[in-house]
């Protein structure tokens, strides 16, 4: 399956939100998520099914004004 | 003290955390600066990145308070689903809501501002909305739910102070009990202790300081100008006169009559 996470394609073979970030190296990570520009909050990444061609934001935190 | 929201501080000036030269420079600039409060954003990180891990630890570690912005959202949704995404990752409620409208001078659009201060007001976010100084998008503002106001100075980055005193010194009058904050276009503390003395609550200074040849040594002047500002305002300034007043007693005066 195929996801756009943060403008950049990549393939994943988990289905879950959760396993996706897991497997592209965010395990661990002080981030946050949407998904087609709907907020998921991280209680609920384990239960948010992906789709083929999701876009899927990890933000995380940075200096600002 | 200034309560915003259910939370009191006592330093007026509010830094950024942007465009410092380096991690450890911005620490001390926050430290001379007496800062309570820093402004922080979200932004993408890539899975081998990690330059937002190291910021939110170096922020943790100063002991201040945060307070997320919602920086270069352009729509109302944008700005509300990355709200919610900073109260997650910063675990507060404070939100500086920024829509912009115009890129060349980062102008709020004051439209989708109300919206989404509204939206989030609903939803229990305490909002700070970076907007103008105008009166009626104020009014529309504090009708949203918002409880404190955080009027631009002049345009973001630009270092030109106090573009409308006449506007700002309105917004101040006319809402005398809302804590209004100047955000932005602050570029020397002359400007930051100008807006103390016209009565505003606080100022956020991001780029005159991060900017500065010596930014904690500007942080320190900061500092001292919203104390010098504030005082001054608490100690009651003369009204400005067109005509010349001698401060020297006449009476008495030698060599006359």
């Amino acid at each position: 399956m195929k996801i756009l996470v943060n403008g950049a394609w990549h393939e994943t073979e988990r289905r879950e939100l959760a396993g996706a970030l897991e497997e592209l190296g965010y395990g661990g990570r002080v981030v946050s998520t949407a998904v087609n520009g709907e907020f998921i909050a991280a209680a609920r990444r384990a239960r948010t099914t992906l789709a083929d061609g999701d876009r899927v934001e990890v933000l995380a935190p940075m200096q600002g004004g | 003290m200034l309560k915003l929201y259910d939370h009191t501080i006592r330093s007026r000036l509010m830094l950024g955390t942007a465009r410092y030269p380096s991690p450890a420079v911005l620490a001390d600039a926050v430290r001379a600066a007496h800062a309570e409060v820093v402004t922080v954003s979200l932004r993408r990180e890539s899975a081998g990145e990690r330059a937002g891990q190291a910021f939110w630890s170096l922020v943790r570690g100063l002991g201040v308070r945060v307070l997320p912005n919602t920086a270069g959202c352009h729509g109302v949704k944008e700005a509300v689903t990355t709200a919610h995404m900073a109260r997650e990752v910063f675990g507060t409620a404070w939100i500086k809501l920024e829509v912009i409208g115009e890129d060349d001078t980062l102008q709020p659009d004051v439209f989708g501002l109300v919206d989404a201060a509204r939206i989030l007001c609903a939803e229990r976010f305490e909002v700070f909305p970076y907007t103008t100084e105008d009166l009626v998008v104020a009014e529309r503002l504090l009708a949203a739910g918002c409880r404190v106001l955080m009027p631009w100075g002049a345009p973001i980055g630009s270092g030109r102070g106090l573009n409308n005193l006449f506007g700002l010194t309105a917004l101040r009058a006319h809402f005398p009990d809302v804590p209004l904050i100047i955000d932005a276009g602050l570029g020397v503390p002359s400007h930051a202790a100008r807006a103390l003395e016209l009565g505003f609550d606080a100022v956020l200074v991001n780029t005159a300081v991060a900017q500065a040849r010596d930014p904690v040594q500007m942080a320190a002047a900061f500092a001292q100008a919203v104390e010098a500002g504030l005082a001054a305002r608490q100690a009651g300034p003369i009204e400005p006169r067109d005509l010349a007043t001698p401060s020297t007693p006449l009476i008495g005066t030698a060599f006359r009559g």
